[in-house]
């Protein structure tokens, strides 16, 4: 698209842009030209300096020396209110808006205009129209945006940008919480909006994405801009090799499973909140040794609430697990101490609330949930040196990097923190592992590794459960995938089976059959 | 999202205070000049009532003692993330503990015997009075500050009910117990030193301060070293994180509070077995409260805690000297003095962290810069 035009307008120059924090150099001489109204996209792995860049372009960070131009001006952005006032416009992974508002109240937020609210409504009221028509994005200005699915909640987002007049948008991770089908609904999106003459800043670690959408593409490594590619002349293989800095293996070795006897055995799990509210309806399944069971889901449809039960630090409200032999109900319910002496290890889902803790060392990070005193190793006393070297047997292990025990946790990188929690649970040697988002916000080589790690436990004959919002893991890894919706099992797919499409439907909460049925219909017609 | 720029370890446990007590001093010097003293003899005078003149040291290590051991007690808890604001009512009902011991038995036992009975006794009564609390806090969800500070009040009135009441000693108007007998007393440190023949002078430090000092090791082990010390400091760090790891967190919460508790407690014995010798009235006199800005200042460390408390013990006597040497410094002037050191100390401890640490970061700047370039 750009060739003919030999010197294209820009909207952001970024040149020599340098940013420390303490002694980490998160960006290194880096230059960014992004070309008026294309999809520009940013990728790079954890911790590569995508996000600070971001920050830096938005105002909430001032970089310690280079030059910003937008649109062709050089100038400085010192807080977010001076990106706006250049048509900078951004919409962040977390959504900012106020749950409890309306559509319209939330894009009018900051832009009341005078003491009475409803003069700045009406104006606010007709210039939303307007966008939603010009952009073809359709919202009801009058639905409280908690009541909106996901997608649309972002579309308010978006709304929101183009309101304060952004003619740059920048959407950092947009995807993380969509199902496939609201994701390419995003595009579609996306797309009107270049047609627009918007310019989009995209940032991802998603390859695919990447491919899928954008104009031109520019990978970050270690803080520095190491490539930028017109995307139709490079391949996903070329970029990861260019984000991790050596040749990755994108798919896994995944041998046929040998599914042995039953490990885990739900009947019937409910659980229903203290409000009412029913976040899990009779869930039944079985695991069994030898097998990784993956369950797909939009984000927030239960598996968390799921992982929490079977773990035991919820205890179910109605219906019953098994776990070898004991039985854990409503009225007998577990603790996670109790669980993990039955094998049960859990790789919980957010690693920095629970997972590990944050001021802990690695050492003490390491023996987190078996911190009570395991047969060899009883009494009350905790002795330092015994933790580390437990500690730097596993970093070796697992290849955890830096290997320094007594390092804070919160100074591993996030693939690294990760390596630390499945190191511990996987050392235990565990019959049943629950598994959430096992490779959120860790780097492509880390994320290799640890499904490497899962497959050849599953190969020692642990059974698995899988849960994870990135589609392509659980059809990679799993040997049989379940979907939830709604706190729901709404259907089961063998490994074979599953595609990404019929996944989506059954995740928007249409069952199997019937995802099938429409599935041959939308062919037919 | 990388973390902003922190404050190097040495900055923070070292600089930041130093810096806190000197701005604080500062504001007390313009205090003082303002109402017509030199702050540097003001100073000078502080400093030699709190070490210089004839037992002096003495008297500042004895505040000291009742420091150490309410900072402590308001650091273990907050290993947990607990506030204990209650270190005041858990002092006085540990008063209460040792005085009905040493009333029941002091005719009984012997010292040997009995001082560790009664110090058992205090340390006990401080734990109820801090468990308390803190099961209301674990099962019901009642904030421990709010109940905290309800039972400083409950203790309060327990103890005036008593003192002016049951336990009052026969024939006498003061609301105190009867004195106790040599059995149960805790020896002067000066009796013991003379003992080997070295002069020192009077004062009222007695061994309670190395039951302190032995009650800081305690603290450490237990916090660092012992696996209820990692279930406390999961808790206070990630309650998500301790609930995930199978750390009954209620149960951590109400242990947690109990051994404040007792360490607040154990403060009574300092002054009713060291010093009293009876249980009286309000003998806490605040110092429950000012554990607070100790284990703040002290950075809920033993040693920072040992140094905080040196510091107030040292204001606090240092303090009774200046009311002492000047007729316009009165003692509600020495006390604005410590509650400059609290406000700046406790209060407004993070102040200087930003500007330290942008200073820090110019110093050291061009260093890192270059290590960058090349790297």
């Amino acid at each position: 698209m750009a060739n003919g035009d030999p010197t294209p307008p820009l909207a952001i120059e970024l040149s020599a842009i340098n940013k420390s924090f303490g002694g980490v150099h998160a960006n290194k001489d880096v230059n960014l030209k992004v070309v008026s109204g294309h999809i520009h996209g940013i990728i790079g792995e954890n911790g590569a300096g995508k996000s600070t860049l971001v920050s830096i372009l938005y105002g909430f960070y001032a970089a310690d020396s280079g030059l910003i131009s937008i649109n062709g001006q050089t100038t400085t952005v010192r807080h977010s209110a001076d990106a706006i006032g250049w048509g900078i416009g951004m919409v962040h992974q977390h959504f900012m808006l106020v749950p409890n508002f309306t559509v319209l109240e939330n894009v009018m937020l900051g832009h009341e205009g005078s003491l009475s609210v409803e003069a700045g409504a009406q104006k606010a009221r007709s210039t939303l129209n307007k966008l939603s028509e010009d952009f073809g994005l359709a919202v009801d200005p009058d639905m409280i945006v908690e009541n909106l699915p996901v997608g649309l909640q972002q579309r308010v987002e978006i709304l929101k940008a183009l309101f304060r007049g952004a003619e740059i948008l920048i959407l950092d991770e947009p995807t993380g919480v969509l199902t496939p089908q609201e994701t390419e609904q995003l595009f579609e999106i996306l797309r009107a909006l270049r047609e627009q003459g918007v310019t989009i800043l995209l940032i991802t670690h998603k390859l695919k994405e990447i491919m899928a959408i954008t104009d031109d593409v520019s990978v970050m490594r270690d803080g520095e801009m190491v490539a930028h590619i017109e995307t139709a002349r490079t391949s996903p293989a070329e970029l990861a090799e260019l984000m991790v800095g050596r040749k990755v293996l994108l798919e896994v070795d995944h041998t046929l499973a040998k599914p042995g006897v039953p490990v885990l055995q739900a009947q019937n799990l409910c659980l229903t909140t203290a409000n009412g509210i029913d976040q899990l309806t009779d869930i039944s399944l079985t695991l069994r040794e030898g097998e990784i069971v993956g369950i797909a889901g939009v984000s927030g449809n239960g598996q968390s609430e799921l992982l929490d039960v079977l773990s035991g630090i919820t205890a179910p409200t109605g219906g019953s697990f098994r776990v070898g032999i004991s039985e854990i109900t409503a009225q007998q319910p577990s603790d996670p101490a109790q669980l993990r002496s039955l094998g049960v290890a859990h790789v919980p889902e957010d690693r920095h609330k629970c997972g590990i803790v944050l001021p802990f060392s690695a050492a003490e990070s390491m023996i987190l949930g078996y911190s009570s005193g395991d047969k060899k190793n009883g009494g009350w006393w905790l002795s330092p040196s015994e933790l580390e070297t437990n500690c730097a047997d596993r970093m070796q292990d697992f290849d955890i990097r830096p290997p320094l025990p007594k390092l804070a946790s919160a100074n591993f990188s996030g693939g690294n923190q990760q390596k630390i929690v499945l190191a511990r649970e996987i050392s235990t040697q565990p019959k049943l592992l629950l598994v959430g988002q096992p490779t959120r916000g860790v780097d492509i080589g880390a994320i290799e590794f640890i499904h490497k790690q899962l497959i050849a436990l599953r190969n020692k004959g642990c059974a698995i459960l899988l849960v994870s919002v990135e589609l392509d893991e659980i059809m990679s890894l799993s040997d049989r995938i379940l979907v939830m919706n709604n706190g729901q099992m709404v259907g089961e797919l063998a490994r074979d089976e599953a595609d990404e499409q019929r996944l989506g439907l059954m995740m928007a909460g249409i069952g199997a059959d019937d995802g099938v049925t429409a599935l041959q219909m939308g062919a037919k017609s | 999202m990388t973390p902003p720029p922190a404050l190097p370890r040495w900055a923070d446990v070292g600089l930041i205070p130093l810096i806190n007590v000197l701005a604080a001093l500062v504001v007390s010097g313009i205090v003082v000049a303002v109402i017509g003293e030199n702050p540097f003899e003001a100073m000078m005078v502080m400093i030699k009532g709190a070490f210089v003149y004839k037992g002096s040291l003495g008297y500042t290590l004895y505040y000291a003692t009742n420091f150490i051991f309410t900072g402590l007690a308001v650091a273990v808890a907050f290993h947990a993330m607990l506030f204990n604001i209650g270190g005041e009512g858990q002092a006085y009902l540990g008063g209460l503990g040792a005085g009905l011991t040493c009333l029941m038995f002091d005719s009984m036992f012997p010292a040997l015997f009995l001082v560790p009975l009664a110090i058992m006794a205090s340390a006990s009564f401080g734990a109820v009075w801090g468990a308390i609390p803190g099961y209301l806090q674990a099962k019901r969800g009642s904030h421990i500050v709010i109940t905290t500070i309800m039972f400083n009040f409950l203790a309060a009135s327990i103890m005036v009910w008593l003192l002016a009441g049951r336990l009052k000693a026969p024939g006498q108007m003061s609301p105190e117990t009867r004195s106790f007998s040599a059995n149960a007393e805790l020896p002067f440190i000066h009796d013991i030193i003379n003992a080997f023949g070295v002069e020192m002078a009077r004062s009222p430090l007695n061994l309670s301060f190395v039951v302190a000092l032995l009650a800081c090791v305690g603290v450490w082990v237990l916090i660092w070293r012992s696996r209820l010390g990692y279930a406390i400091r999961a808790t206070g760090h990630s309650t998500g994180a301790a609930e995930y790891a199978g750390i009954p967190v209620s149960t951590v919460i109400i242990i947690t509070m109990a051994i404040s508790g007792g360490l607040a407690g154990m403060m009574a014995i300092n002054e009713i077995l060291g010093v009293q010798h009876r249980t009286i009235l309000g003998f806490t006199s605040g110092y429950g409260f000012t554990g607070i800005a100790v284990a703040l200042m002290g950075r809920n460390h033993p040693i920072g805690i040992i140094l905080a408390s040196l510091l107030f013990g040292a204001l606090y006597q240092g303090g009774a000297e200046l009311d002492f040497e000047f007729s316009t410094i009165t003692r509600e002037m020495v006390l604005l003095i410590q509650g400059l050191i609290i406000l700046f100390s406790g209060g407004l401890a993070y102040m200087f962290n930003q500007p330290l640490a942008h200073l820090l970061g110019l110093l050291l700047a061009p260093r890192s810069a270059k290590g960058g370039q090349n790297g």
